[in-house]
């Protein structure tokens, strides 16, 4: 039998694996980017100290490799009394890291935008919270939205790593399967091929939003 | 609260004698470092006014505009909206909170010379957000009355079009609804065709003219002489952050007192504007 015929007949796994992925990136991908857009406000603030606080944050995620960060959550935290199962440590640890990068690419978008724009929210009488959510940030992610994409694409591969604490993602289930029946090349080529197919699909959703967003800039 | 409706003596100035004082700038002062753009400017702006700020590039004309609404935070002197301090709290010398600035900036119009529309919200969105997000009015009222005035200024096809498809004369003309729908005891215009085609500057000034007939209060940042000749009924010629001058169109273009706006008005003229 063919190792192709080997991955075939235990899809289930394969399929149970992506799934899963799925979820994983649905859910970090919203929490990335409904944090993220929260994250402009104080990258934004007029307020040094909590600029600075917000900065710092965004670099020492940038500057942490995501596997470390998944192996600090899973299994540092427990030294300090703060345990979580293997799902919550990985979603967590994919939504913090790509908090940062969502805040941050959202952060150039909105230093970005024409001043006068959200001077004429102020005048207009909008402040805080109602000027944020109603002048400033659609504008903002209608013009980070290829970037967007690009961060969402990235989520998709850094769920990947969640195998290394035995999240029964994508990566995860094709590993198990190779191992089983000895079938690296097929199994992996399935998982590949199934990571390809939800970036494709990413991308040509933003593309689709991108086309909604273009005369709204 | 000052008094809304002062009497005033007839003035030679052009100044109405017996409108109350809608806008009322005192002793104001501005520096960006050490460079002060605005020295103790002073100014009453009475209600149906339309006054007309004049002056070379870079004499302060549009610092002050911003300053009167706050956009820009003066240094020295007050501004009064209605008898209303503005930036600053009743009886005290505290700044006002955001909430409290963003209240009265409902009661100033503001038309940007980039126009400044919102590019996210249709013409109508535009038109409709503030009236309906900030003054919480109903929004059946608001979209009748925003379709009202996108009509009076020539718009009503272009309802459902986003801001990036018209060109600058109509999108100065939403920005200039969009001031109206807020009912504003004043409007603020910073050089409202500087930034258009020579085409498309009739149109907006046409709009502008209406509303000076119509009695709207406004204060107008421009270079377009010929609209400050027609349309103002005061002009206050401004050089190196000072009021120089002040005083009706017709005489201000042609007698003017000072030797500044001499000249200024000779370039003009040499340039055939």
């Amino acid at each position: 039998m063919s190792e192709f015929a080997v991955v075939w007949q235990h899809r289930s796994m394969i399929l149970v694996g992506f799934e899963n992925t799925l979820i994983i990136v649905a859910i970090s991908a919203a929490g990335a980017l409904v944090l993220g857009a929260l994250l402009t406000i104080p990258l934004m603030s007029r307020l040094k100290p909590i600029r600075s606080l917000a900065t710092a944050y965004v670099d020492a995620m940038r500057c942490v490799p995501f596997l470390l960060f998944v192996y600090l959550l899973y299994f540092g935290l427990p030294s300090l009394g703060l345990r979580f199962d293997n799902w919550s440590a990985g979603v967590a640890a994919l939504i913090l890291y790509n908090t940062a990068y969502m805040g941050e690419l959202l952060r150039a978008s909105w230093s970005n935008l024409p001043k006068e724009m959200i001077e004429a929210g102020h005048a207009f009488g909008f402040s805080g919270w109602r000027l944020f959510r109603r002048i400033i940030l659609p504008p903002v992610v209608f013009s980070a939205l290829p970037l967007i994409g690009n961060q969402l694409i990235q989520i998709v591969k850094d769920s990947a790593f969640l195998t290394i604490i035995a999240v029964a993602e994508l990566t995860h289930e094709a590993t198990s399967l190779q191992t089983t029946y000895f079938v690296p090349f097929a199994s992996f080529i399935a998982a590949v091929i199934l990571y390809w197919v939800t970036c494709v699909t990413i991308e040509g959703a933003v593309g689709f939003a991108n086309r909604f967003a273009e005369d709204r800039r | 609260m000052r008094a809304v409706a002062e009497t005033k003596q007839a003035a030679p100035d052009g100044t109405p004698a017996e409108q109350p004082v809608v806008l009322e700038i005192s002793g104001l002062s501005k520096s960006f470092g050490d460079h002060a753009v605005l020295r103790d400017i002073t100014l009453k702006v009475h209600k149906g006014e339309t006054v007309c700020l004049l002056g070379p590039s870079g004499a302060g004309k549009s610092t002050l505009l911003r300053c009167i609404n706050w956009l820009e935070e003066p240094d020295g002197g007050a501004v009064f909206l209605a008898g209303q301090r503005i930036g600053v709290r009743p009886h005290s010398n505290l700044r006002m909170t955001d909430r409290e600035l963003a209240a009265i900036r409902t009661r100033i119009g503001m038309v940007f010379q980039h126009f400044a529309l919102w590019p996210h919200m249709t013409v109508l969105q535009n038109v409709m957000e503030a009236p309906l997000h900030v003054l919480k009015r109903n929004k059946a009222e608001v979209r009748q009355e925003a379709e009202a005035l996108l009509q009076r200024v020539g718009l009503a096809d272009k309802v459902d079009s986003f801001p990036a498809k018209l060109s600058g004369g109509q999108k100065q003309r939403v920005g200039i609804a969009r001031c109206l729908a807020m009912k504003p005891d004043v409007i603020l215009f910073d050089e409202p065709t500087s930034s258009l085609d020579p085409e498309l500057v009739g149109e907006v000034l046409a709009v502008m003219r209406d509303l000076a007939r119509d009695g709207m209060t406004m204060v107008v940042v421009t270079h377009e002489m010929n609209f400050a000749r027609d349309a103002a009924s005061r002009i206050v010629f401004m050089d190196n952050g000072q009021i120089i001058e002040t005083g009706r169109p017709e005489q201000f273009f042609a007698a003017p007192k000072t030797e500044r706006a001499r000249q200024f008005l000779m370039r003009y003229a040499a340039q055939g504007r």
